[in-house]
């Protein structure tokens, strides 16, 4: 079983909800990224979106799309991104790890290439957020070869009609974005969520995780109620990138003080 | 089959097909939350295309209020001059707002009437586009916003300035190159927050389907006037067209109504910069390949790695690394050549025209300009290019001014 499937299926069975944080990988120096992955884990993380950077980040609110930079600044690529991810496996076999990112460096690499080398490296999923699932037919044939998971996004303008044809194409979990956004954006309508997801419930048994707007305790707590698993982003990248001159365990230490709050506030659910 | 039947064996009608494809081109590429606004906005353009109504509003406006049909004048002075074929300019310059620009706001404001949405957003690099829809804004009294890079915020003060005067806001954006590509970022992000009161203008045949299509059928009231003009004027089809390609608005609306005439031949000319060899430049048809950038999937100028690299023009309208996908699609199939001017002969064309025809060019412009001057010379007296002369060079005279080393 994909690791994805195997985490969200335990959490649920420990009737506890999936703690996923995303952090742009080579931000905001190369060797932080590597440290705070095996951080994130003690602390109880579940699965990590790693960001590959691109740019022109056209989703990512101001906070993402500096950490894009920072790291394109530090010569990240998808390549070096792969290579992180395979470095994170000699020593943690369990934890899921999502690459989360824009359609033109997987295009540039070959869908094939790209399925390959992600699955040597030890990559679980793939999010790509400017390939809705018109454009995504020939990538999802390589990804299933080679067992990625391709994780859509569904958003408040989805209809449920358009919600039950992505579901089916969809693997591994849906990723609900919370609001009508980029991502950091402050406002998060927990009601609006609440409606939605309890739509989506109707369509598809398929995990569904939420982010976009998700900045603290509370609203971890509030979108928990509903969702399997809450995503945590600017957050992490806002602190991160104020880091830039400390070492990887500053870095690290820093982001975990932040995720040890949210954790508890979301065990705070456990059934 | 010889190359020339292949050609007319396609029914360029049919495209973009159904998903909003130029064969391997075009597309859909946003997330998720736009879909459904690019599908309601291709549901109402796909009604309102065919409706009777619609087409009177839009031809109304194009007669009295921006001024058409552009004239096509038989530049004789500079074709002598040259001695070789004759060059007709399409006088996009003479347009309400100066460019070509505004045919497009026209058309793209009459949807937003149709859609009741309240405010319009644009991107734009040169500015002709921005003052294009905070005019159209203006007269409908939406409310506008634009976003431009703050490199193009410096070299374009005189538009910025304009659509302040028009009511517009400008947001200068300070990420990444500081141009076009980032404005377009910016507007995205605009949209994907307003999306249920905001129309999006955007000011080329690129983005996401089906923008490519309906800024191009805006745009060919330029090339079905010239082909009129010219079969009135000079009694027969042209020889060659030759237009400027940055995304490649008024390139494509020149082409269009003529890409059935397999006699004509086509050029689009890209923005060669410091020359396509230095890597310097804004060509991505003749240095890039295909990827995948702001919605469409096309030429792209970009690493090894798929980042977007950084683009260089002498004009603003130019300086943007990707291309309006049937462009792409038009060279892969060999219906329409691409070449490259460089910066320094943009300006000698510009100063060409300027005395020679007391006619002043954009820099944009500029380009076709100074390719078709090159190939006047290897045609006959008897042939005929028509240049779209897609803006007029006011804007651009501060530009011009300081390579001169004058201060205005």
């Amino acid at each position: 079983m994909n690791r994805i499937t195997a985490r969200l299926a335990e959490a649920k069975q420990q009737g506890r909800k999936a703690l996923v944080t995303y952090i742009v990988c080579g931000d905001p120096i190369p060797e932080a990224t590597l440290t705070t992955m095996h951080a994130m884990v003690e602390a109880g993380v579940d699965i990590i979106e790693l960001g590959v950077p691109f740019s022109d980040p056209m989703a990512e609110g101001p906070v993402i799309a500096l950490g894009h930079e920072r790291a394109l600044a530090n010569k990240t690529s998808l390549k070096s991104t792969m290579a992180v991810v395979k470095a994170f496996r000699e020593t943690n076999n369990g934890t899921p790890v999502v690459l989360m990112g824009y359609a033109n460096p997987v295009e540039r690499m070959g869908y094939e290439a790209f399925a390959v080398q992600a699955s040597d490296a030890g990559v679980d999923g793939l999010l790509t957020v400017d390939l809705p699932p018109e454009e995504a037919a020939p990538l999802n044939v390589e990804l299933k070869k080679a067992g990625i998971e391709n994780i859509f996004l569904l958003a408040p303008t989805t209809s449920n009609e358009r919600a039950e044809s992505i579901a089916k194409l969809a693997s591994g979990f849906l990723y609900y974005v919370s609001l009508k956004g980029v991502t950091g954006a402050g406002h998060l309508d927990v009601a609006s969520v609440e409606a939605k997801l309890s739509d989506l419930r109707k369509i598809t048994d398929l995990p569904i995780c939420v982010g976009f707007g998700i900045k603290d305790a509370s609203t971890a707590k509030a979108i928990g109620q509903y969702a399997d698993g809450a995503v945590v982003g600017s957050l992490l990248v806002d602190r991160m990138g104020a880091m830039a001159d400390q070492s990887p365990e500053a870095i690290a230490g820093a982001v975990v003080e932040l995720i040890a709050p949210i954790r508890q506030g979301l065990d705070e659910l456990a059934s | 089959m010889s190359d020339i039947e292949k050609k007319a064996a396609v029914d360029y009608s049919q495209f973009p097909d159904a998903q909003g494809h130029f064969g391997p081109y075009g597309g859909r590429f946003v997330s998720e939350t736009l879909m459904p606004a690019l599908d309601e906005l291709e549901k109402m353009y796909t009604r309102l295309k065919n409706d009777p109504e619609f087409q009177k509003e839009f031809d109304y406006d194009l007669a009295h209020y921006v001024g058409r049909p552009s004239p096509l004048y038989h530049a004789e002075r500079w074709s002598r001059e040259l001695g070789g074929a004759q060059i007709y300019l399409k006088r996009e310059d003479l347009n309400h707002t100066g460019a070509h620009k505004v045919n497009n706001t026209i058309g793209q404001a009459l949807l937003a009437k149709y859609s009741g949405k309240s405010r319009i957003i644009a991107e734009t690099g040169a500015g002709q586009h921005g003052v294009a829809s905070a005019t159209v804004a203006a007269r409908l009294g939406l409310k506008c916003e634009v976003y431009m890079g703050a490199e193009d915020v410096q070299r374009q003060s005189l538009n910025v300035y304009r659509m302040k005067l028009l009511g517009a806001t400008v947001h200068p954006v300070e990420s990444g190159s500081r141009t076009l590509k980032d404005a377009m970022n910016e507007a995205m992000r605009d949209w994907v927050t307003n999306v249920d009161d905001t129309f999006y203008i955007i000011g080329t045949v690129a983005g996401p389907h089906p923008y490519p299509q309906l800024v191009r059928d805006f745009q060919c009231v330029i090339g079905r006037e010239a082909r009129e003009q010219c079969l009135k004027q000079a009694g027969k089809l042209p020889d060659a067209l030759v237009a400027c390609v940055g995304g490649g608005s008024n390139a494509i609306g020149l082409f269009h109504p003529f890409l059935e005439d397999e006699g004509v031949k086509i050029y689009g000319v890209e923005a060669g910069g410091y020359g396509v060899e230095t890597g310097k430049h804004a060509a991505p048809l003749n240095d890039g390949i295909p990827g995948v950038l702001h919605g469409n999937r096309t030429y792209l100028m970009e690493d090894e790695d798929g980042q977007i690299i950084e683009t260089h023009s002498v004009s603003a309208g130019l300086d943007y690394p990707g291309v309006g996908p049937e462009h792409a699609w038009l060279k892969d199939i060999g219906r329409a050549e691409y070449v490259a001017i460089n910066d320094d002969e943009a300006m000698a064309a510009f100063r060409t025209l300027t005395q020679v025809e007391g006619i002043m060019p954009a820099l944009e412009s500029s380009h076709a300009l100074a390719y078709a001057e090159k190939l006047a010379k290897t045609m006959d007296k008897d042939q005929i290019i028509v240049v779209n002369l897609s803006g007029r060079g006011d804007k651009d005279i501060l530009t011009v001014a300081a390579i001169d080393g004058i201060e205005v």
